[in-house]
């Protein structure tokens, strides 16, 4: 029976940077633990010998020659920034 | 009768013939827009300047070997469009005014010179079943506004139902054009995967996501898609198969074709309703000199918790690239580049695609890897097999687009679970990775539109099109209208 806990839930915000109240870190520990425990009826099939599926394709590596090409100006990347400065995006220190 | 009663075809012989221009198609767009979609809500951004312009200068320059000149399209707001804001109906990207470069689909609608009137709303990320996950406004059904258009391209298949534009593109993740394409009663195709480039489109699960159109009849599906399709060297996921003509394909020929009626498609959880049409449409079928037999996917109810598990994985790490340093919102809260990330990311995202997010990233989190993700990669496999082994001796799987009509607006919002339930019978075919359309073959008692899902073999539209387009022929349900905006 999976139960996910208030903490587990804190920690996978974490990770996947997130910032949660603690209200809905209740919401979200009570959704996660219904959709984990629904997803434990995969545990009904008995999967040892297969093969898992990441894609339907029967794709090979596709290569091709790295070489350059005119695609976006510096001014066009920036267009959309939040912010920048002299050519480059600008962020909050990173440092204290 | 309204110009967008038409088809495509029918449109193109007018435009040539001088008897319409497409400035009158791209006119006829914008008054029933301003009309209705007060009501439906079917648009986020509008390109009323730029289009009526363009529809000018088609007009001066005539060119009949573009398949859709003049012919008034909406964009699904998660397909990337040059200089035309994209906002995947998240706050996070509502200022995401002027993108860099148009999708592969965009050059191609380009190319045969249709005309993008404006991006449609959706859940947000295309998380959702119902478009109340939209983080501007919820869509609202053509057919009855209190109802749900469906999810998440639920924008896409309204403003066809509405009569707005002739023809839109959505996306597909687990049934996002199929599904609002049964509520609303039009005609939604969900490509084979990688038949359409996905350069463009912003990723929600990559190995699952495809692009496809929403229109009012078969015919001028076919002819979208055609267009849309072909590999592409931009997306290293597009097939190197070659593009039949899809027009071809509609014959109507029915005699010796075998369907496969899935018993679980058919099961408790399938409202009587839709079960009466789905059967009624078998028997049309049967008229039609096609032979129907009962036929088991036993992996069926395994579908739900696979698909939720892989394409939340794959969305958490694909949504990883909100950041709030390159585009998008980024939160004034943050005097620190991780808090930054932080709460750029908790301001812009909805509860919905924070739920999936975290559901992924836990999937795919040390410890729980092989349990869930790994897990569920193999069910997926035996759901593919399944298939296959019903496609060695049938030609097509029929079956509902979705377990019921339209429900109400607030009716499922409030229990992801329930809400997920509405994909059970549209999500197999994106894990398996096979072509699938809905098409209306019926309505409720509240009249609400039923669709019918016709499922074929990988890279086989054309046999799924035969058979849908032989369908509508027969039956009228095609040619019924919603009553928006009063009397018509």
């Amino acid at each position: 029976m999976a139960d996910i806990s208030k903490d587990q839930v804190k920690h996978v915000a974490g990770l996947a940077r997130l910032a949660i109240t603690e209200d809905e870190a209740d919401m979200f520990a009570d959704h996660l633990s219904s959709i984990i425990e629904y997803a434990e009826q995969l545990n009904e099939l008995g999967t040892e010998n297969v093969e898992p599926t990441t894609h339907v394709l029967d794709l090979k590596n596709v290569l091709r020659k790295d070489d350059p090409k005119e695609w976006i100006s510096k001014e066009e990347a920036l267009k959309n920034a939040p912010d920048k400065q002299d050519g480059y995006f600008r962020v909050p220190s990173i440092l204290e | 009768m309204s110009l967008f009663d038409h088809s495509i075809k029918q449109l193109e012989e007018m435009l040539h013939k001088k008897e319409i221009s497409a400035e009158d198609l791209v006119d006829a767009s914008y008054d029933r827009i301003h009309e209705v979609d007060d009501q439906v809500k079917a648009f986020l951004t509008l390109d009323e300047e730029h289009a009526r312009s363009q529809a000018k200068q088609l007009d001066a320059a005539p060119d009949e070997d573009a398949r859709l000149f003049g012919i008034p399209a909406g964009i699904k707001d998660n397909i990337v469009t040059k200089s035309l804001r994209t906002t995947c109906g998240s706050q996070f990207l509502k200022n995401f005014d002027d993108p860099l470069y148009n999708a592969t689909v965009m050059e191609k609608l380009n190319t045969d010179k249709a005309v993008t009137v404006g991006k449609l709303n959706m859940d947000e990320f295309a998380m959702g079943s119902s478009n109340e996950n939209s983080s501007f406004t919820p869509v609202r059904n053509p057919w009855n506004t209190d109802y749900v258009p469906g999810g998440s391209s639920g924008g896409a298949a309204a403003s066809v139902a509405a009569g707005e534009v002739l023809f839109s593109l959505g996306s597909d993740t687990g049934g996002s054009i199929r599904q609002p394409a049964s509520f609303s009663g039009v005609v939604g195709m969900k490509p084979t995967y990688g038949r359409v480039s996905r350069f463009g489109l912003v990723a929600f699960a990559s190995s699952l996501d495809q692009i496809g159109p929403i229109t009012r009849n078969v015919e001028d599906n076919a002819r979208v898609l055609e267009i849309i399709s072909g590999h592409d060297k931009m997306d290293s996921t597009s097939a190197d198969v070659d593009v039949p003509s899809y027009a071809d394909a509609l014959t109507g020929d029915m005699k010796g074709m075998k369907i496969a009626v899935p018993k679980e498609y058919l099961s408790e959880g399938v409202a009587p309703e839709v079960k009466k049409a789905v059967q009624n449409a078998l028997k049309v079928y049967e008229l039609l000199g096609a032979e129907w037999e009962e036929v088991s996917l036993p992996h069926s109810k395994y579908a739900v918790a696979t698909y939720y598990l892989l394409a939340s994985s794959e969305a958490s790490a694909n949504l990883a690239r909100f950041d709030g340093v390159r585009y998008g919102v980024r939160s004034e809260k943050a005097d620190n580049m991780a808090d930054m990330f932080t709460y750029s990311r908790s301001e812009g995202f909805g509860d919905e695609v924070k739920r999936r997010i975290m559901l992924g990233t836990f999937a795919l989190s040390s410890g729980y890897y092989d349990a869930y993700y790994k897990k569920a990669q193999k069910v997926r496999t035996l759901i593919k097999q399944d298939f296959d082994s019903i496609f060695g001796n049938y030609d097509v799987v029929i079956g509902p687009t979705a377990p019921t009509p339209a429900f109400k607006i607030g009716e499922k919002i409030d229990d992801p679970l329930t809400m997920y339930a509405n994909d059970i019978l549209t999500i197999p075919v994106n894990l398996a990775g096979i072509p699938g359309i809905s098409v209306p073959c019926g309505f409720s008692e509240e009249g609400l539109p039923i669709g019918l899902q016709i499922i074929g073999k990988p890279f086989d539209e054309g046999t799924v099109y035969r058979t849908a387009h032989a369908f509508e022929q027969a039956t009228d349900h095609h040619t019924k209208r919603p009553q928006l905006g009063g009397a018509k």
